[in-house]
């Protein structure tokens, strides 16, 4: 009994230690950055959606979209060249969160399992890292469109 | 009964002290520009050397390894009798597909990053009980095909902490052979005591802080070994831990303080942090079977021979992680071996 309490001791010791001599993110600093960076991304999306609704006179909605794929299509190119995991290191949240993210996540994935060959490989590991986002993402939407609709009866 | 050539509970003592007859390392593009770069005897231009995949790039850059360290030596494959080796991947296949090339008998070790210090300690007991010489013990690791297995495909934008550390492309080779056998010319060194590490676990679940799981196990090691020998650290010209990284090394130094020996720091020196100039964003430092594997053959073993150095403790060490099981929430087991090498005078 008394070693186990010991042992239990040391562990947490240990882990004071670890805390200590551990350095830690800078915090203040990704945030900076997540944010200007973030923040272009989110300024380019939003003028793709004005130039679609003014110049080709596009509804919101399609707007959107174009918004979208064009932004896919970027992210999905600089990953294949290489240059977006660059990016993405300096900028952290700024490229995760926006559609970037998302983009980037389907087409790494794609690229490192090719080997593999293009069905176990490739198709098989496609999803690896959006897939639990898709997963929770859909299940919530399903989720608040039930509430949705229970509560407007 | 006691084991004769054991002392204490843990140390091994090499009757026979079997030689370092030759060793051999190549590394990638990376490695190749930090402060080792001109040492190695093969550098890969590109991190993929050529090869249709990064698994078979670690596959070659083994299997170069074995052939220069063979050729330095002077000594044909079908000669050596044993080949131990391992590395970081499931299955330990680029240490087998190597050794199929090679077509030396093998034996398939698995230590994580303590792979190296393993090969080596079972090593000489094959060469010192006069069951097989020469014998090859080989490490190697690679950044990419580590990134795969353990974390994000390569192209995949995240960042990393500040306490995680990078895969080190390369593979190092040593031959061990059988003490005054001078056929492969004038030994390196020699192996003297070997330390069997026990696992310890100190409940880090973190994988991006492999120092902090690592240190406790090699805490122990040293510990053990000092109990087991009565020696102190000042009989050691280096106390060579192997990628216990910035963070790792800090925590070795404390924790072996609260077990009663304070170890001098001035002694002290981590492959993980020789390999790559701290310009380099690797973080806390290199990692990888690979990693004490090429410093021992690029830097330790030259300073031995130079006479530099006459007697040094190298640990490599090891973070026995799974990403099963720790998905699975276990906490991240160490361990470390430690063999002793000292100059041929």
């Amino acid at each position: 009994m008394q070693k186990s309490a010991s042992r239990k001791e040391r562990i947490a010791e240990y882990k004071e230690l670890i805390a200590r001599l551990t350095p830690k993110s800078k915090v203040g600093q990704g945030c900076l950055r997540a944010f200007w960076v973030g923040g272009v991304i989110c300024v380019l999306g939003q003028t793709l959606i004005d130039f679609g609704m003014s110049a080709w006179h596009l509804t919101q909605a399609q707007a959107g979209t174009l918004a979208s794929i064009v932004l896919v299509f970027l992210t999905a190119a600089l990953t294949g060249v290489g240059v977006f995991d660059r990016i993405a290191k300096y900028a952290g949240a700024g490229t995760v969160v926006p559609i970037t993210g998302f983009a980037n996540a389907m087409v790494s994935p794609a690229m490192e399992f090719r080997p593999e060959g293009f069905v176990l490989g490739t198709g098989a590991k496609l999803f690896t890292i959006a897939g639990p986002v898709l997963v929770y993402g859909i299940s919530a939407s399903v989720l608040v469109g039930l509430a949705y609709y229970f509560i407007s009866l | 009964m006691n084991a004769p050539n054991r002392m204490g509970n843990q140390t091994i003592v090499y009757r026979n002290t079997p030689w370092i007859a030759a060793s051999a390392c190549a590394a990638g593009p990376r490695e190749a520009q930090g402060p080792l770069g001109d040492r190695f005897d093969l550098v890969a231009d590109t991190p993929d050397f050529g090869q249709e995949s990064y698994e078979q790039a670690e596959v070659a850059l083994l299997r170069e390894a074995c052939r220069i360290c063979l050729d330095k030596a002077h000594v044909g494959e079908k000669s050596v009798q044993a080949m131990l080796g391992g590395d970081l991947l499931n299955q330990i296949m680029p240490s087998s597909l190597a050794a199929r090339s090679l077509r030396i008998p093998f034996l398939g070790m698995y230590g994580a990053c303590s792979t190296m210090s393993e090969g080596l300690l079972v090593g000489g007991l094959l060469v010192d009980g006069g069951y097989a010489a020469p014998v090859l013990c080989t490490a190697g690791s690679h950044y990419a095909t580590a990134e795969r297995q353990y974390r994000f495909p390569l192209e995949y934008g995240n960042q990393r902490t500040p306490a995680s550390q990078w895969t080190v492309t390369g593979a190092g080779v040593v031959l061990l052979a059988q003490q005054g056998d001078a056929v492969y010319g004038k030994p390196l060194a020699k192996l003297t005591r070997g330390c069997i590490g026990r696992v310890v676990d100190m409940g880090v679940n973190d994988a991006n802080n492999m120092g902090a799981a690592m240190a406790p196990a090699a805490a122990a090691t040293l510990c053990a070994y000092f109990d087991d020998t009565g020696e102190t650290p000042e009989r050691f010209d280096r106390i060579i831990t192997g990628d216990l990284g910035y963070v790792g090394s800090e925590l070795l130094l404390e924790w072996c303080g609260k077990m009663g020996h304070s170890l001098p720091r001035e002694r002290m020196m981590d492959c993980g942090l020789t390999i790559y100039d701290p310009g380099q964003d690797s973080h806390a430092g290199g990692s990888g079977c690979g990693c004490s594997a090429v410093v021992l053959s690029s830097y330790i073993l030259p300073k031995l021979q130079s006479g530099e150095w006459q007697r040094v403790l190298f640990m490599a060490t090891g973070a026995l992680l799974s990403p099963t099981t720790s998905q699975q929430g276990e906490t991240i087991p160490g361990v470390a071996h430690a063999v002793v090498i000292e100059g041929v005078r």
